[in-house]
């Protein structure tokens, strides 16, 4: 009873991000912005969604299972948001309210060979 | 994007656990949704995220052209080879109950064996596609 509705708030609570993660994505204003909103709530949604559906698995194979894609989506999700910003940033887009001259766009990203 | 550091570290821990989950889907596609052509798509995207992150001609170097047609082939021909088996063994084209003596293992070996085929053709047909595509870039 108290895991039925621990795992019903989780899961709201994690409907509830992807759903203020995907405004963001619609009404922000440009490419940064965007991938902030979805960058942001994308973890932390994954996570609260699937720990609520394993409460709902109990101790089985299911659980290990949404274990494992909560893990794989640890790793992924962060990695492509910082793969498409930095290489957003490499190829020159500007984010919205800074000048093209500011200084701040003069900073390189960083060349590992 | 042979630069970062953080891409080449997350991919080679991921390319080995999607190398494992396409096998995964594919000898458990008798019993769960999955299969050859999904198999054989994963199986794909791993070693396609090994040349987009290590560059194009270190994977080209490993799965040669020569060796990616062989496998497109062999997998069609292996499918083939099934049904032409079953004909021979008395049974309809594809027919996978006269492969062994019990009906049951004869339709485990068949579909097996079918969805193998398919997964070796759809996955070196996807990479030969991307392999092909990413030389005309390299080449203009």
């Amino acid at each position: 009873m108290i895991l039925d509705w621990l795992s019903y708030t989780l899961i709201t609570l994690g409907a509830l991000l992807s759903v203020i993660g995907g405004i963001g994505l619609h009404r922000m204003p440009d490419f940064y912005c965007r991938l902030h909103a979805v960058g942001v709530t994308d973890t932390l949604c994954s996570f609260l969604i699937l720990f609520g559906l394993s409460f709902q698995a109990g101790f089985s194979l299911a659980t290990v299972k949404l274990f494992l894609i909560f893990a794989f989506l640890l790793f992924t999700s962060p990695t492509a948001s910082f793969s498409l910003s930095h290489s957003a940033w490499k190829w020159g887009l500007t984010p919205i309210g800074v000048r093209e001259d500011a200084p701040s766009m003069k900073i390189k990203v960083r060349e590992e060979s | 994007m042979q630069d970062n550091l953080i891409l080449r570290v997350i991919a080679k821990a991921l390319i080995p656990i999607i190398f494992l989950y396409a096998f995964y889907v594919q000898f458990h596609g008798d019993f769960s949704p999955g299969g050859g052509f999904q198999a054989g798509v994963i199986f794909s995207t791993a070693i396609l995220l090994y040349a987009l992150v290590f560059g194009m001609d270190k994977a080209a170097d490993v799965l040669t052209d020569k060796m990616l047609i062989g496998l497109a082939s062999g997998g069609v021909l292996l499918y083939g080879g099934v049904g032409v088996a079953s004909m021979l063994l008395g049974g309809n084209y594809l027919d996978y109950n006269v492969l062994a003596d019990n009906p049951v293992t004869g339709q485990h070996i068949g579909i097996i064996l079918i969805e193998l085929g398919v997964g070796m053709t759809v996955a070196s047909t996807m990479l030969l596609i991307f392999f092909s595509f990413a030389r005309r870039m390299v080449f203009r």
